[in-house]
């Protein structure tokens, strides 16, 4: 009796994860395979779900479209430059919000959570305004700078460098250790994996960082993978295989990345997310 | 003379001391470079939108025009239309995706599952899929001649005009989102369900309690404030929707999936109206005050609100 309702729980909750599985990946195998066919082929009644051949011909053409290697180096100098820019940011910045008390600091960092919450849209135009008085519009700057204090990220390495122990600060300092050499040299090399973990989030996060870029890059030299190949759905005969091909190039790097630091990524984001 | 000067000496050591890194300064330089960037990037642009938002935008130039563009908001059947659509992915895709992923959160989290890590990356991937990559891949399985209304025909069922009827370009947009944002709750209420102590459920096991009656009086409330964490989380997100409509229908058929984000968009970078797309900022704005406001209330003191 207990057997058999074990039994069944056994292949309910197997048969619910792995539908779940199916659906999660198929668009992911569906896009690889529609990148090696032609636009005709992905139409097709019934649709083809092997890989086809036409790989090489929507490579060349994609790459008659949009120059390839110029915007997948932007796209990476782009989420490369921001992340390191803003962990060093946020690391110094939730450093001193954990480990010291100063004037202020309790409203201050509650105001930076509140920044959590504000909508991106709400600061757009006067931000767009202000990218334009610098002359920053058509280029990496505009991209990469005003997003670079990021309130989670502070927030994340607030939470993760609590753990670390005053008694260790308080030892370098008798030591006579210098404040930013206490920071740089003994509790920033205990940050590792959090660091890895924010730093998997912010290249992910400017990857696909579409909308901000899609308005402050209309140059085609400056754009993104992202804001190229909407630019590509948005012309009147659209050829999907070269579309699904730049989508697969566009897909790959952050699939490569999570699928390598995934145990830090979703440990670390949770860390952070979660009271505990 | 010579005392003056040893005075001048000490005051300018003084000085200098004051601003030397130490441990009481050290913490004003080191948020210096976040406070900077907030300020210029955040603080700044956040009063300005509200600013804006009471002047319109001609030929390149600001004109404070008062609450004209508020004004105009309230007899703008597009913006009621985007309001009405936010309102409708909040009220029924929020909701649908929070118990789907709560249900795979607990089918995963029982102990007789394996390759549980596989299975959690598997459903994290579509979180971390590039917008418009994935945007693309939904507008040609959703596409009139697409692969679901392939699966429809193999089962006898007439296809379905997924982004073509105003109903069912809602739904699409609907069923992007699910895929997209159930596995990342997923995640993040799987790490809530582990934090629920075995004892719990050993002690409603003695007292013959039924798995069901357990799941409601347990697992539930003990999961109230994740599971209002990343409802708070996905409500905010929706607010901002702006990827979705834009690729897959942009806005339509006649505006029937236009989001606050998108009408935004439309509003301030294609007709360039500015200070009315700063009123619909500020609208925006509210509305998450709001409803941040609503969930942490509804959560209690106890489970994490306010």
């Amino acid at each position: 009796m207990v057997d058999s309702k074990n039994k069944i729980k056994t292949v309910l909750s197997y048969s619910i994860i792995i539908i779940g599985v199916i659906v999660s990946l198929f668009p992911f195998y569906w896009m690889f395979i529609g990148a090696t066919n032609s636009s005709a082929d992905i139409f097709s009644f019934p649709p083809k779900m092997i890989p086809g051949k036409s790989f090489m011909k929507n490579l060349t053409a994609l790459n008659e479209q949009i120059d390839l290697q110029k915007v997948i180096f932007n796209s990476f100098f782009v989420a490369i430059t921001y992340t390191i820019f803003t962990l060093t940011i946020s690391s110094i910045a939730g450093y001193a919000f954990a480990k010291f008390e100063f004037k202020g600091r309790n409203y201050l960092f509650g105001a930076i959570l509140l920044t959590m919450m504000l909508p991106g849209q709400a600061t757009m135009i006067p931000l767009f305004d202000i990218m334009k008085t610098f002359g920053w519009l058509n280029s990496y700057k505009a991209v990469i700078i005003p997003g670079i204090a990021n309130a989670f990220g502070i927030f994340l390495m607030r939470q993760n460098m609590l753990k670390v122990p005053d008694s260790l600060i308080e030892a370098a300092r008798i030591d006579g250790c210098g404040e930013f050499a206490i920071f740089y040299k003994i509790v920033l090399p205990t940050m590792r994996p959090s660091i890895a973990a924010l730093g998997i989030y912010m290249f992910m996060f400017q990857w696909g960082n579409f909308m901000w870029q899609l308005i402050v890059l209309n140059d085609s030299s400056m754009k993104t993978l992202p804001v190229a190949l909407s630019s590509l759905v948005g012309l009147s005969r659209v050829d999907y295989g070269q579309v699904l091909l730049g989508a697969s190039l566009s897909t790959l790097p952050v699939i490569a990345i999570f699928l390598i630091l995934q145990k830090q990524f979703i440990s670390g984001i949770l860390g952070g997310a979660l009271k505990e | 003379m010579d005392i003056s000067m040893t005075r001048t000496k000490e005051r300018r050591s003084n000085l200098s001391s004051k601003f030397k890194l130490n441990k009481r300064t050290a913490p004003y330089y080191f948020i210096a470079p976040a406070v900077i960037l907030f300020v210029l990037f955040t603080l700044y642009p956040f009063f300005r939108t509200i600013l804006l938002s009471f002047y319109s935008y001609e030929r390149g130039r600001y004109i404070y025009s008062g609450i004209s563009n508020y004004q105009r908001l309230f007899s703008d059947a597009i913006f009621f239309k985007a309001l009405s659509n936010t309102f409708t992915y909040l009220l029924i895709q929020v909701p649908l995706m929070s118990t789907l992923s709560l249900i795979l959160a607990v089918a995963l989290n029982s102990k007789i599952i394996k390759w549980k890590s596989q299975f959690r990356v598997a459903f994290f991937l579509p979180s971390v899929t590039e917008m418009i990559a994935y945007s693309i891949i939904f507008s040609l399985f959703l596409s009139d001649k697409g692969l679901l209304n392939y699966l429809l025909s193999i089962l006898g069922i007439e296809s379905i005009p997924w982004l073509i009827h105003p109903f069912w370009a809602k739904v699409s947009i609907m069923v992007a989102l699910t895929w997209r944002w159930t596995g990342y709750n997923m995640i993040i209420m799987l790490a809530g369900l582990q934090g629920i102590s075995d004892t719990l459920y050993e002690a409603a096991e003695i007292d013959g309690a039924s798995r069901f009656q357990q799941f409601l009086h347990i697992t539930i409330p003990q999961m109230k404030p994740i599971i209002l964490f990343s409802m708070l989380m996905s409500t905010i997100g929706t607010i901002n929707l702006f990827s979705e409509p834009f690729i897959l229908t942009k806005g339509g058929p006649s505006n029937s999936t236009i989001s606050l984000g998108l009408y935004l968009y439309n509003q301030g970078f294609m007709n360039l109206n500015f200070g009315y797309a700063s009123a619909i900022s500020v609208v925006l704005l509210i509305i998450t005050a709001i409803m941040s406001f609503i969930q942490m209330k509804a959560g209690g003191k106890d489970n994490g609100g306010l």
